[in-house]
């Protein structure tokens, strides 16, 4: 599939800010749903072969998602996520972090803040992600969530060294 | 878990980034560097600690004297972390893609 829709992503180290612009070919109803129902997170959020679980999920200001990656061996690394501010159909927030499986977060988190809007047919989510720390990004990579990133990684270094060997 | 200096956390201070800067042009001793800050020699000293603690810096004897040079390697790192958080939310927009497709179908 080729898609020319918008990937904007920024980093202010500075600040420890991230900026993300993604456009998605869909109105905007659903795609606040992919970003708001269990039942549809769950279906993209986890990098495959990873799948992703939700325990809970209570949708509102105050409440929580309680939810899992799934390694392809079984192994459960879990985060939970605390709604702090919902505007329908334009604008949530919540704190984000790590967590044991008895539901107890690792703080520091991280701090999302998403909005939300459509031209025609099209809708821009907007993401600013405050407080990521490169402790917790490195915790996702060592997830195993770009191990066929890691590969291509591994491939360009041995092909670095033999080019460097022939010349 | 160990704890450890958040790389990020050495890099948002402004003192701390000049130092960077100041020392990516030549490797400079903690006298040199603490001369060119309006803040005491011991508020630079613990700058210069954090930025080594996170190997952000590196100290080098040279004679009596100890210069500080950039770290470039640690500073490509960061670059190299930052670069592998993009490439997993861009899969997984990908994947929100392909799950928004599917949804529109079933719609139809």
């Amino acid at each position: 599939m080729i898609n020319n829709l918008l990937f904007d992503f920024t980093v202010d180290k500075a600040t420890k800010t991230v900026f993300i612009t993604r456009e998605f070919d869909a109105d905007l109803s659903l795609v606040w749903d992919a970003f708001t129902r269990a039942e549809i997170l769950d279906q993209w959020v986890a990098p495959k072969p990873w799948t992703s679980k939700t325990k809970f999920m209570d949708f509102k200001v105050g409440g929580r998602r309680f939810y899992a990656m799934v390694s392809p061996e079984g192994q459960e690394r879990w985060a939970i996520q605390k709604y702090t501010s919902i505007s329908p159909k334009t604008n949530f927030k919540y704190q984000n972090a790590f967590a044991d499986k008895d539901e107890n977060p690792e703080l520091p988190g991280s701090d999302w803040d998403l909005t939300f809007s459509e031209q025609n047919g099209t809708t821009t989510v907007s993401i600013t992600i405050y407080n990521e720390s490169l402790a917790r990004m490195e915790k996702l990579i060592e997830m195993g969530f770009t191990e066929g990133f890691k590969m291509s990684m591994n491939n360009l270094e041995n092909l670095l060294a033999t080019l460097s060997e022939r010349a | 878990m160990e704890t450890r200096r958040d790389v990020f956390q050495a890099i948002a201070d402004p003192t701390r980034r000049a130092i960077l800067l100041l020392i990516a042009a030549h490797s400079m001793t903690p006298n040199a560097i603490a001369e060119e800050f309006h803040t005491s020699r011991q508020a630079v000293s613990r700058h210069i600690q954090i930025l080594t603690e996170c190997e952000l810096v590196k100290p080098e004897q040279k004679g009596r004297e100890i210069y500080y040079h950039i770290n470039i390697n640690k500073m490509k790192e960061i670059d190299k972390w930052i670069e592998q958080f993009k490439k997993i939310l861009e899969t997984q927009f990908n994947q929100l893609d392909k799950v928004l497709s599917t949804i529109k179908k079933q719609k139809k």
